[in-house]
């Protein structure tokens, strides 16, 4: 479609900036309401809302936050570490021996069980200047993300053959359907227990788990961009006289290849989401087993710095997903 | 070479259980260096006798052969043009010309000195280095022929080559089929839905019919030997052009209305 001739005279540069208004072409359409073209993010309004998510936040929290004598002996009871210090310290030991009920708590706390945004912030601060027990945030960040690579790595060598066999043979896809249907809706999670029990408790478990996690999504991925590839380009590549070998590497890959990041970029956030729980389990490392452990302190300002950080990280992965597909297969949707 | 087809009858098993017959009694031999274009209505199965003579489709009985040699399987000796959505956009256009000779490994300074050949035989000197989806519809039918000829095929079958561009284009584009079809020298097999196509570029045409599917009557035709040295609109609007014309479309309407039983014109 040719983009509509827009008038000199109306679109003057001093007209309004760029981020307030909506595109140029969408500025001359007199049906708008429904013309899903003509409708984008305003930057603009999502800063507003964000700063009324933070508003509404500090309102909320500033009435039951924590009072600063809770935080002082909070500090001090982790310093003291394990000395009977302080009502918070009480909850841990409660907590230790299995004994809390939701009246210590409230007794403890009040209904103040959230930090404001700006004792977020601080946890932060205190995060990235000396880490939490003794593990820098960027170890715990680098812990998580590693092994997210490393689940996702052996999700992606073994479910894109996988899939792709399943696109290209009747036999293969009939054999491969009952693992992949039978155990691609079973949640990673459900399989915490079972893991923990042949792999142990630890690093190997969350390993497994994150293989598992990312795997089906790669084979229904591969299998969809072999389905998806057009006949006559197979047809075509045949006629000009490739092999089997040459199609399947020249014509179909290149043809998955959008499917293909799609399914990375779908495995990478259910691995994010995976991991942090299976860090719960036996690892010292990862921000899942870092806001585990500030739980068990009552260091809700780190609980929430970290939940914040990992929501930073999942959207900075997506961003830097789109970039490398914008680079790496320009060709996406153009076919 | 000539491409031989004896006795073809093609069947399909639709989903109910019946058979369809897509081809019944095919038979035909075409010289080297002909233009045939294949004419007809929806469902009268002249995609289905190219897919026969391209190699995708083996028919339920009877053989097509070209030089004597069976064609069973796709194979470079008979290119192929498809409507649209064939050629490999995440490659260059020089790529997609010279994916055949790639394809066999050959020698890469004959092969790109080809490309620059075919790019300017089909008009699109300077274009070599741009992606397929930058080009228009029109550009993109050029690269496809361009690949195929890359190949050096005996045989170009063009399933609608021109069917989904504009009127334009698309007038423009029927004068390169012919000049490529007259300086190159090869057989060409064209289906198309155009009359006006069809006896403009046939040396020689096949009206095929439906139920069975099956070629109704040939003609041959003196439109594509002069077509590129008079002018398209006049060729196409002489009286004996616009005779023709009438007289395969009403022959064309007949068959439509016994599909539908008549009745509707």
């Amino acid at each position: 479609m040719t983009p509509i001739e827009t008038d000199p005279k109306v679109d003057t540069p001093n007209s309004r900036p760029g981020w307030l208004k909506s595109r140029q072409t969408s500025s001359r359409k007199t049906v708008s309401f429904g013309d899903s073209s003509s409708v984008r993010s305003l930057p603009l309004w999502s800063l507003i809302s964000l700063l009324l998510v933070l508003l509404v936040w500090y309102l909320v929290t500033k009435a039951w936050g924590f009072p600063d004598d809770f935080r002082a002996s909070v500090e001090a009871a982790n310093k003291a570490d394990g000395k009977r210090f302080s009502d918070a310290n009480l909850l841990v030991e409660c907590k230790v021996s299995d004994q809390c009920d939701e009246s210590m708590y409230t007794q403890v706390l009040g209904p103040r069980r959230f930090p404001t945004p700006m004792d977020t912030l601080r946890g932060f601060n205190t995060l990235r200047a000396e880490g939490y027990k003794n593990i820098s945030l960027w170890a715990h960040t680098g812990a998580s993300l590693w092994r997210i690579v490393r689940g996702m790595f052996f999700g992606i060598i073994v479910g894109v053959p996988v899939g792709f066999s399943m696109g290209l043979s009747s036999r293969l896809r009939g054999f491969f359907d009952t693992f992949v249907e039978a155990l691609r809706p079973v949640p990673p999670l459900a399989l915490l227990p079972l893991f923990a029990l042949w792999f142990g408790i630890g690093d190997r478990t969350a390993y497994f788990l994150l293989i598992f996690a990312s795997i089906w999504i790669m084979v229904i991925a591969a299998r969809a961009g072999v389905q998806a590839v057009n006949l006559s380009k197979v047809r075509a590549a045949y006629s000009l006289g490739a092999s089997k070998r040459q199609v399947l590497f020249r014509v179909i890959l290149p043809n998955a290849l959008p499917d293909l990041f799609t399914g990375i970029r779908v495995a990478i956030g259910v691995s994010w989401g995976t991991v942090v729980a299976a860090e719960l389990l036996g690892v010292s490392t990862g921000l899942g087993a870092m806001i585990f452990q500030a739980r068990n302190f009552f260091r809700l300002d780190i609980m929430v710095a970290g939940i914040v950080i990992i929501a930073l990280i999942g959207v900075l992965m997506d961003m830097l997903m789109r970039l490398l597909e914008s680079i790496l297969i320009p060709w996406r949707g153009k076919g | 070479m000539d491409l031989l087809v004896d006795e073809v009858d093609m069947l399909y098993d639709v989903p109910n259980g019946e058979a369809v017959q897509a081809l019944k009694d095919v038979s035909f031999q075409l010289g080297g260096g002909r233009l045939l274009t294949l004419l007809g209505p929806s469902g009268c199965g002249k995609t289905t006798l190219l897919n026969i003579l391209a190699g995708f489709l083996a028919p339920t009985s009877g053989t097509v052969s070209l030089g004597g040699a069976p064609i069973t399987k796709p194979g470079p000796e008979r290119g192929m043009v498809f409507q649209q959505g064939a050629l490999f956009e995440w490659l260059s256009v020089n790529k997609n010309i010279s994916f055949g000779p790639r394809m066999k490994r050959a020698d890469r300074a004959e092969t790109s000195a080809k490309v620059e050949d075919l790019l300017n035989t089909v008009g699109l000197q300077g274009f070599g280095d741009k992606r397929i989806y930058e080009l228009s519809g029109g550009m993109q039918q050029r690269v496809a022929l361009a690949r195929c000829l890359a190949n050096d095929p005996d045989v170009i079958l063009m399933d609608e080559p021109l069917g989904a561009l504009d009127a334009l284009t698309r007038e423009k584009m029927q004068g390169l089929v012919l000049k490529l079809w007259q300086e190159t020298g090869k057989t060409i097999v064209l289906v198309t839905h155009s009359v006006e196509e069809a006896l403009y570029l046939g040396d020689q045409l096949f009206v095929m019919a439906p139920r069975p599917g099956r070629i109704e009557y040939t003609y041959e035709l003196p439109f594509a030997k002069v077509g590129l040295e008079v002018e398209p609109r006049e060729l196409k609007s002489s009286p004996e052009f616009i005779e023709k014309r009438e007289e395969i479309l009403s022959l064309i309407w007949e068959m439509e209305e016994q599909i539908m039983g008549g009745g509707v014109s």
